[in-house]
């Protein structure tokens, strides 16, 4: 009953952002700071997100780091989501037999 | 009701550029739903979760500390950060959709806007349907609620080294979204590093440590967009900001 409350709230305010804007604003916000901000949050919050955790996320940090290299580099190459995720999975997978 | 029905025409051309989408959501998802059974929950929940939500880090947050057996104030406001960034999307789409689109079919067209979904209606010419909204959201909808299921329900099945290296496939999708930008703009990678250097900082040092993890990621980017939007505001409209983005 916790856990489904919990899972309500969480949706809850993930559709909250998602609709106010679209139903409240008919017009553009005109404060700079306040857009220069919204702009960078995904940023921040997915480098936040990110780092350090990713090298906690295998449970072996040496395969993590190798993941995490071959993911950034797929990435600076301009690599779809799909095959930086499967590249990265893959990469801790075999450096698993390795390490 | 006949009005909420979206038109046929406009909805399967918005489906077919779902498509896509809905195929690049099933590794990630399918990571979450293991994540979520691995922790403790039924594979029903897991599910649950993903068609309610719909979101990929708000949702991975949010049920690690569900997990973690965080407070409910925790939970929602670590899910809502993490969210805010919907906020500028909904605003640069409310711009971009048909005007006589009602209040009550953007309520249900807007609980389908992602990074993805953004991404491409906000790449198409001309006003938004909202047949067409309905038909892009649809598939991927289905492939985030799929691929968790998928994940949730096989999780056992799965080799124990195969499912460990799963682990990673949320934070490469993180990687993937924000290498390219940060490539691209100074301020952008600044202000990531930034708040690394915040949530590092807020980590390992001890005097830190009654700050639980989903505040520090609160903190951490409140600070870091914070301090970009000051150092570096942005000056272009929405739509070269898009552009900078990709």
């Amino acid at each position: 009953m916790r856990i489904l409350f919990a899972v309500l709230l969480m949706a809850l305010v993930t559709y909250i952002p998602r609709v106010l804007p679209i139903v409240l604003f008919r017009k553009e916000i005109q404060s700079r700071f306040i857009k220069s901000f919204l702009y960078y949050v995904p940023f921040s919050v997915l480098g936040a997100l990110t780092f350090p955790d990713i090298f906690y996320s295998t449970g072996d940090f040496k395969t993590a780091l190798a993941g995490t290299l071959v993911a950034l580099v797929l990435a600076y190459l301009g690599k779809s989501l799909v095959v930086v995720a499967i590249g990265a999975i893959l990469t801790v997978f075999i450096s698993g037999f390795i390490f | 009701m006949k009005k909420y029905l979206p038109q046929k025409d406009d909805f399967i051309y918005g489906w077919k550029k779902g498509i896509p989408i809905a195929l690049g959501y099933i590794p990630v998802s399918f990571t979450f739903g293991l994540m979520a059974v691995s922790g403790g929950l039924s594979p029903w929940i897991a599910a649950f979760i993903s068609l309610s939500n719909l979101t990929s880090a708000g949702q991975f947050a949010g049920t690690n500390l569900i997990l973690a057996g965080s407070g409910y104030l925790e939970i929602a406001l670590t899910t809502f950060i993490i969210n805010i960034r919907y906020m500028l999307m909904s605003l640069s789409l409310s711009q971009k959709i048909d005007s006589k689109i009602s209040i009550p079919q953007r309520l249900l067209f807007g609980f389908g806007i992602t990074d993805e979904t953004f991404s491409v209606a906000s790449m198409e010419k001309g006003t938004l349907s909202y047949s067409y909204m309905m038909g892009l959201i649809a598939g991927p909808i289905l492939g985030w609620t799929f691929g968790t299921a998928l994940g949730a329900f096989i999780s056992s099945a799965l080799p124990q080294s195969l499912a460990g290296a799963m682990g990673i496939a949320l934070y490469a999708m993180f990687i993937a979204i924000i290498v390219p930008p940060s490539k691209n703009s100074r301020p952008v990678f600044w202000i990531v590093l930034i708040s690394v250097g915040i949530i590092i900082i807020l980590k390992y040092i001890p005097l830190f440590h009654f700050i639980s993890s989903g505040f520090r990621v609160i903190i951490a980017t409140v600070l870091g967009a914070g301090i970009g939007a000051f150092l570096w505001p942005v000056q272009c409209t929405p739509d070269d900001e898009k552009g900078e983005k990709r």
